[in-house]
């Protein structure tokens, strides 16, 4: 083997590489939160600005915190999903109202339906910002003891839920809490 | 029928590119006249085929055909003439189609500029180019047509990018092609040159004018880019290392690297395998700047709108030209015999180093553009990588090569002294370091140690090459005369080489000394930037032809002396949610005066405006205007010109 | 649905950018707060754009991001602070000058290690075929061969 197949090994594997990146998506942005506690917060209720919700209220179980706001297009489009989700009560939803007007969130949960069993109201976006939501929609899954399991950027779709999320919650609810 | 008289023409381009690729080059394997001179009717057949394809996709936009799948996304019934041309390249589809006409363009001009290459060689030469054009013609014709219909007519276009309706963005993107594309005549010299067996001085000599040429329009391609960044993006930056802007930096350096490479095979003989490898290597990134920027593998404000199933087409595209070229490398490269011998302290080692830095500078920045890549495909994470890596490493990488580009001109062949290089230089090295220092004293204030270092390097580059250049005139007798007998090679070398240290001086001044500020003005109120007053005028309204602008009005003067009415705009074009800005700038070629509108805030009419001074930042692009300058000088040297038939057949040896 | 003010966040975004430079209006206590603001914001990723810095995008993370950067300047918070924070809840993805770390060695190092190698290639070239067995010439072929090689400054 000579020496000037090097240029051309060397290339091959670049090819490798860029075939692999063919597969992946630049975009993504994991969460560095995965595996760590769930930032704390201390949010009014969207319905009702007298009662406060926080994380450590869920301690013991699972849950789920998704991100949503009313001026956001592919919130519609996984609301039914969320619908059906709540629904079958497999596991409680929560939401967290992102950067929002109140009225107009309100209005859009009575008008296409409401999955959470209550909604955070952070109209500021810092709490956004502490969760690392970099866009919306987002879901979270949050064990028993406060602790981050899995982040879904973007719309939820059924197989996200069949073969991802669901798997997790239920796997995460037969667990002790530690 | 316009649109479907296109699609027919870019099949018949094909079909023509299809016989240029294969019977030239068979026709000089076996020998056989007649396919061989099959080359250049197929050449100009297939370059006729892609005007007419360009022409009618020309046509369909000016006339507003939203039937046409391509002219209904990237046009609008409101958008002016001059950008309705240019969005025939504006997105994918028609900018492959650039692609295809530029490579036939430069098909074309071989064709014609090849009069002292015997047939054979030309014959494989246009023969690659040719299946370059087979590669490109296909991914169009495939993946990527512009000429699709559909269905239903939509009334309305979805527009051009209004980021793309702008001059700078016409004529960018031809320049950046006609370069891209013409490092495939290089390319396909070095490997017409492997397939014929005869790897010589003469191979060398008929690709430089070649390369020169394509080196020239892709250094102004890259100096528009980046001017039309500065002005447009609002931010004062003019390069981020965005991938896509690495991809046409990567060619421009393994190109410079050719061409310096290219010259000592020429002149020595030497150093014949590793042309060749740039030769292939120079044109590959021009292959690999097309996959990145149409694949979706990275993130780009540049890239076009991805596709997977196109990536793979160019990926396999891009696998097999290059794959195939370095195996015929692997193959030829220990048969090649370069007859040379030369000391440590020679002009031809500065210009192996000259090589070294050049492509480890290309290495590195494609290292850092396709890092996030390999960490993400490991999964060991997401990571990015921008400007500041990219400054942190090439900025001392390339810090070797201005301190030596001067001097390695000066060196002579072979065999050279420290002693005699150090007598010449040390007096401009003392001058440089002097002037230096006092100019910047003198130039400002705050004098800061790296502002020093790269005005002193600055002076260096242009001390040195002015001493090379007079060394060459001088003892010759009438000044006149002798440079009238300086071939134009060398003029084209020295005008280059001063491009550097325009270069330099532009980026140093601007890195250094810019001063930016954000500020809430009411009309009437006014504020100090840089040494000059910006009075504000307050905002009105205005129409343009597909948008309406909240326009800024700003006084500029300085020491009361008016100097500039500035005009910054905030657009909503009718297509887009949101606004764009339109920088307001006053040039000049020691500074730059640069507002851009922000918001409005409230109460008294106030605005948010963003101001900056940046000094010297013109001459960023004025050394790119020299160094182009001296690639078309140098590519115009009647060396080129000349019939040498009776070189050629000399010692053909591989 | 009403669409409020706030821009729509479309989360895989496709269509052009923010085009226009983040203008924030803000009094820093010195000179060096603001230089500090300036290269915080150019250092850091915008998560929602193409490739774009904070101080370069006008989208509206971006905004929460630089207005969250002023408020920890105004509280003295270091630039480490600051990075540690975004990069808690973004991860590195967030930082344009990548953390020199187990990941990232080859990243910084390779192109030193490349050049070095190539120095090291070049010197080793120059001098192996310095050694070959050299053509030699006559006394008067000697000096015409000077004088040839002597018309310096060829291109």
């Amino acid at each position: 083997m000579n020496r000037y197949l090097l240029p051309l090994f060397i290339f091959i594997a670049l090819v490798i590489l860029l075939a692999v990146g063919l597969s992946l998506d630049p975009r993504k942005v994991p969460s560095p939160f995965i595996g760590k506690p769930a930032p704390a917060f201390n949010l009014p209720q969207l319905h009702d600005d007298s009662k406060i919700i926080k994380p450590a209220d869920f301690k013991g179980h699972v849950w789920l915190l998704n991100v949503w706001a009313s001026w956001c297009v592919s919130c519609r489009q996984e609301h039914p999903l969320l619908m059906e989700l709540a629904n079958s009560k497999q596991v409680p939803v929560y939401g967290l109202n992102y950067k929002d007007d109140q009225a107009d969130a309100i209005l859009w949960l009575k008008q296409w339906g409401n999955p959470y069993q209550a909604s955070a109201f952070d109209s500021a976006g810092g709490t956004g910002i502490d969760w690392g939501v970099y866009g919306v929609p987002e879901t979270f899954v949050i064990d028993k003891d406060g602790i981050i399991r899995h982040k879904h950027i973007g719309a939820l779709k059924r197989s996200d839920l069949d073969e991802t999320i669901m798997p997790l919650v239920k796997k995460l609810q037969s667990a002790a809490q530690g | 029928m316009i649109p479907e008289l296109g699609n027919f023409a870019l099949i018949l381009a094909l079909s023509m590119a299809l016989v240029q690729a294969s019977l030239p080059v068979i026709g000089a394997w076996k020998n056989i006249p007649e396919w061989i001179a099959l080359a250049r009717p197929a050449a100009w057949m297939q370059l006729l085929f892609i005007l007419i394809a360009f022409g009618c996709l020309t046509y369909t936009f000016i006339v507003h055909d939203f039937s046409v799948a391509y002219v209904a996304h990237n046009s609008n019934t409101q958008l002016p003439l001059l950008y309705r041309v240019s969005a025939v390249w504006g997105g994918h589809e028609g900018s492959l189609l650039l692609w295809a006409l530029s490579l036939s363009i430069w098909t074309g001009a071989v064709t014609l500029f090849s009069r002292s290459v015997p047939q054979a060689m030309v014959a494989r030469v246009v023969g690659v180019m040719g299946m370059v054009s087979v590669g490109f013609l296909l991914f169009m014709i495939l993946t990527s047509n512009p000429f699709e219909r559909l269905f239903p007519v939509p009334m309305e276009g979805r527009d051009l990018n209004p980021l793309l309706q702008d001059f700078g963005l016409v004529i960018h993107p031809p320049m950046l092609y006609m370069g891209y594309v013409g490092f495939s005549v290089a390319f396909a010299f070095a490997i017409a040159a492997m397939l014929g067996g005869r790897l010589d001085a003469a191979w060398a000599k008929w690709s430089r004018p070649w390369t020169n040429i394509a080196w020239m329009f892709l250094t102004l391609g890259i100096a528009l880019g980046s001017w039309w960044a500065y002005y447009e993006l609002g931010w004062g930056g003019w390069w981020f290392w965005d991938p896509v802007e690495n991809a046409s930096f990567m060619p421009w350096l393994m190109g410079t690297a050719l061409m310096h490479s290219l010259a000592t095979t020429e002149k020595r003989g030497s150093f014949k395998a590793w042309t060749v490898l740039l030769a292939i290597f120079a044109f590959s990134l021009s292959l690999l700047g097309t996959f990145l920027v149409r694949s979706g593998v990275l993130t780009s404000v540049h890239a076009f709108a991805t596709d997977p199933t196109r990536g793979v087409f160019i990926l396999i595209f891009l696998a097999v030209v290059v794959g195939g070229s370095l195996l015929l490398y692997a193959i030829r490269a220990p048969q090649i015999r370069s007859a040379s011998q030369f000391d440590l302290v020679s002009r031809d080692t500065a210009l192996l180093f000259n090589n070294v830095i050049l492509v480890v500078a290309c290495i590195s920045i494609l290292l850092g553009t396709l890092y996030p890549l390999v960490v993400d495909a490991l999964g060991i994470g997401k990571i990015s990588v921008g400007p500041p890596y990219f400054n942190s490493v090439f900025i001392p990488l390339t810090m070797p090569l201005a301190i030596l580009v001067g001097v390695g001109a000066m060196m002579r062949w072979k065999h050279d002294e420290i002693t005699r290089l150090t007598r010449k230089l040390w007096p401009v090295l003392l001058a440089s370091i002097v002037i230096g220092i006092v100019l910047m004293m003198l130039y400002t204030s705050e004098v800061k140690v790296m502002a020093v270092v790269g005005i002193v390097l600055a002076l260096w580059v242009t001390g040195t090459t002015l001493l090379g250049f007079w060394d060459r005139i001088k003892g010759k007798g009438n000044v006149l005369r002798a440079l009238g007998k300086v071939p134009l090679g060398f003029y084209g070398m020295s005008v280059a080489h001063l491009g550097i240290g325009v270069f330099i001086v532009g980026i140093t001044l601007t890195s250094l000394y810019s001063t930016e500020k954000d500020v809430r003005l009411v009309p009437g109120e006014k504020y100090e930037l840089g040494g000059y007053e910006f009075t504000f005028k307050g905002v009105t309204r205005k129409k343009g032809p597909n948008y309406i602008a909240h326009e800024g009005n700003l006084h500029v003067t300085k020491d009361n002396k008016l100097i500039a009415f500035l005009q910054p705009q905030k657009r909503i074009y009718r297509t887009q949610p949101k606004p764009m800005t339109e920088a307001a700038i006053d040039a000049g070629l020691t500074r730059d005066l640069f507002v851009a509108l922000g918001e409005p805030l409230g109460a008294e009419n106030a605005w948010s405006v963003r101001l900056y001074h940046k000094p010297f930042i013109r001459w960023i692009w004025l050394g790119a205007v020299f160094m182009a300058l001296g690639g078309l000088l140098a590519a115009c040297d009647k060396r080129y010109r000349q019939q040498n038939k009776r070189n050629e057949n000399k010692r053909a040896v591989v | 649905m009403q669409l409020t003010k706030k821009t729509i966040y479309l989360l895989f975004l496709f269509f052009s950018t923010s085009v226009y430079a983040g203008v924030e209006v803000h009094s820093f206590a010195n000179q060096q707060q603001e230089q500090q603001y300036i290269k915080l914001t150019e250092e850091l990723r915008c998560l929602v754009c193409q490739n774009q810095n904070l101080a370069g995008s006008d989208a509206e993370l971006a905004q929460d991001l630089r207005k969250q950067i002023i408020e920890m300047i105004d509280a003295g918070k270091s630039e480490e602070e600051i990075i540690e924070y975004m990069v808690a809840r973004y991860g590195d993805f967030v930082l344009y000058r990548p953390p020199l770390d187990q990941r990232t060695f080859i990243l910084w190092v390779g192109p030193f290690l490349i050049l070095l190698t190539g120095l090291i290639v070049l010197v080793v070239f120059v001098r192996r075929q310095q050694h070959k067995e050299k053509p030699t010439l006559s006394a008067e072929q000697q000096v015409k061969a000077k004088k040839l090689l002597n018309e310096e400054g060829d291109e």
